[in-house]
């Protein structure tokens, strides 16, 4: 760790940069070994395993946790992806449509839904009854919550589109409508096909965020049978007054979003090869 | 009897740039032209407006007959009757080559999967590339990928085909399979119009060779003489860097 220079005299003004650097990662390494060595003395380990890791508490949560809080997780997040999947692709199209006003209105959407937070947007669909009296959104919670999370979600999925779209070369186009295949034609059986190809990562990413945003669902007063995986957490958490159900809401959340993490990694990588 | 294409006082500007400034030209029937010229002369963009990838700033374009620019014509209708083969090939890239030709045989000619299928095989065969019928573009040499584009557009039935530096993008030996389908093309009475670089295929192969610079036509006769014993200074300056480019 301490790397002095062996000769040091003759060369002490002149340490070359490959020298210098390797002195400068020894300091970091050695200032992060002090660090951790602190942490594992002064932390308070009893305190801290009854308040985060009670394996009792864990072990009661146990059927529920898949069966209902991370199944109803995967609901909402899944349902929210396809929505904003297939109005982000919609979307997409009108921003980059030469019909001016279909430009306009496709901004005005991605502006709006990507600059509130999207805990506001949930809020707001809870007041939808009152704003439009006798209007329910379809499927109950379930509804409101896919609803939520598309609303948002086809803004971003909107602009992953509109990349995708612009990344194909244009050349594609010329040679499609070259064959006598209309505007539209072309767009969809040559340019939609291999924008949709190269959005793959993206999009897995945006999976991700649509998965923790449906956490968001604690604002609609869900209960019961429609809790998900955060919301579960915390009422467990309340009721035994221990925050070990929040921990494992955590890490069950990181069962699914870390491997997703890695595919979009890995698809990131083969895109490079396969064009 | 109705040109193949009859080009009447073309102009097109990108902007303040004049790219083509007045242009007069027909293609017969039958007819192969060559387009030659130093790069920016406007030969791309020419053809270009023949099918109406550019849209003129002013002057006519008809083939057939038909003039392309009208905005009451089908322009879906007229390119189904013009071929287009482009420098970089521009192959469907999520596709098999089968599939590229089968395509827009199948959404735009409504042939069956079949009839398509059967076509898009005699195609690739006759181009040479008959055994890579389930390569994707990616796996094919530039050449073979050429030659796949020639066969999508052959596949349509067309009664011309444009050619835009066709041969540009290839590693040298493998100009020579590209040139040969297209003279082959060109024995069978295809009429054809190529921007190229290749003086010995416009010499062998050409009806007419037109020499272009600054956007005008400096130049238009037999191969013989306008590649043989140019009239014009600048067709010699052109001619003498491109045939000896060391000295």
């Amino acid at each position: 760790m301490a790397d002095q220079p062996k000769a040091a005299e003759p060369a002490k003004r002149r340490l070359s940069p490959r020298k210098r650097q390797r002195i400068f990662r020894g300091v970091q390494y050695a200032i992060l070994v002090a660090a951790l060595v602190a942490l594992a003395l002064y932390a308070d380990w009893a305190s801290l395993a009854q308040n985060f890791a009670r394996l009792d508490i864990a072990e009661l949560m146990l059927p529920d946790l898949f069966t209902v809080a991370l199944l109803n997780t995967m609901v909402y997040a899944v349902g929210g992806f396809l929505f904003s999947f297939v109005f982000g692709l919609i979307v997409a199209l009108m921003r980059l449509s030469p019909v001016g006003p279909y430009r306009w209105l496709a901004t005005l959407y991605i502006e709006i839904f990507r600059g509130v937070p999207a805990l506001l947007v949930f809020l707001m669909i809870v007041f939808l009854p009152l704003a439009l009296p006798g209007f329910a959104v379809p499927f109950g919670t379930y509804g409101q919550a896919i609803l939520g999370l598309g609303l948002v979600g086809t803004a971003y999925q909107a602009e992953i589109f509109r990349a995708g779209l612009q990344a194909v070369p244009r050349g594609q186009t010329e040679a499609a409508r070259s064959l006598g295949m209309s505007a539209t034609r072309a767009q969809f059986t040559v340019v939609v096909p291999q924008a949709i190809r190269i959005v793959i990562p993206p999009t897995t990413n945006q999976f991700v965020a649509l998965l923790k945003d449906s956490s968001l669902v604690l604002f609609l007063g869900v209960s019961g049978q429609y809790v998900d995986l955060t919301k579960f957490g915390n009422d467990m958490a309340s009721t035994h007054a221990n925050a070990t159900p929040i921990l494992v809401a955590g890490l069950t959340y990181l069962i699914v979003t870390v491997p997703l993490g890695y595919l979009a990694g890995r698809l990131e990588k083969r895109k490079g090869t396969s064009r | 009897m109705t040109h193949a294409i009859e080009i009447r006082d073309l102009h097109k500007h990108f902007g303040q740039n004049e790219v083509l400034r007045g242009i007069d030209m027909t293609v017969e029937p039958g007819q192969v032209v060559c387009v030659i010229g130093p790069s920016g002369s406007g030969k791309s963009t020419l053809l270009r407006c023949v099918n109406l990838l550019e849209e003129p700033t002013r002057g006519k374009v008809f083939v057939d007959g038909v003039e392309v620019n009208d905005p009451d014509a089908d322009i879906d209708a007229v390119r189904r009757r013009i071929g287009m083969v482009f420098q970089q090939f521009n192959l469907f890239p999520h596709m098999t080559a089968l599939q590229n030709v089968m395509i827009a045989q199948q959404r735009v000619l409504k042939r069956g999967k079949r009839d398509a299928e059967k076509i898009a095989r005699e195609n690739l065969e006759k181009v040479g590339v008959g055994e890579k019928c389930d390569s994707f573009p990616i796996q094919l040499s530039g050449g073979q990928q050429q030659r796949v584009a020639i066969a999508r557009a052959l596949a349509m039935d067309p009664g011309l085909m444009l050619f835009d530096e066709p041969t540009s993008a290839l590693d040298p030996e493998l100009v020579g399979d590209v040139l040969a389908v297209m003279r082959k093309l060109a024995e069978e009475g295809m009429t054809m119009l190529v921007v190229t670089h290749e003086m010995g295929f416009a010499r062998q192969v050409a009806d007419r060779v037109v020499f272009m610079d600054g956007g005008v036509i400096v130049e238009d006769g037999p191969p013989a003489q306008v590649i043989g014993d140019p009239q014009h200074e600048r067709t010699r300056t052109f001619l003498e860097r491109v045939l000896h480019p060391e000295e």
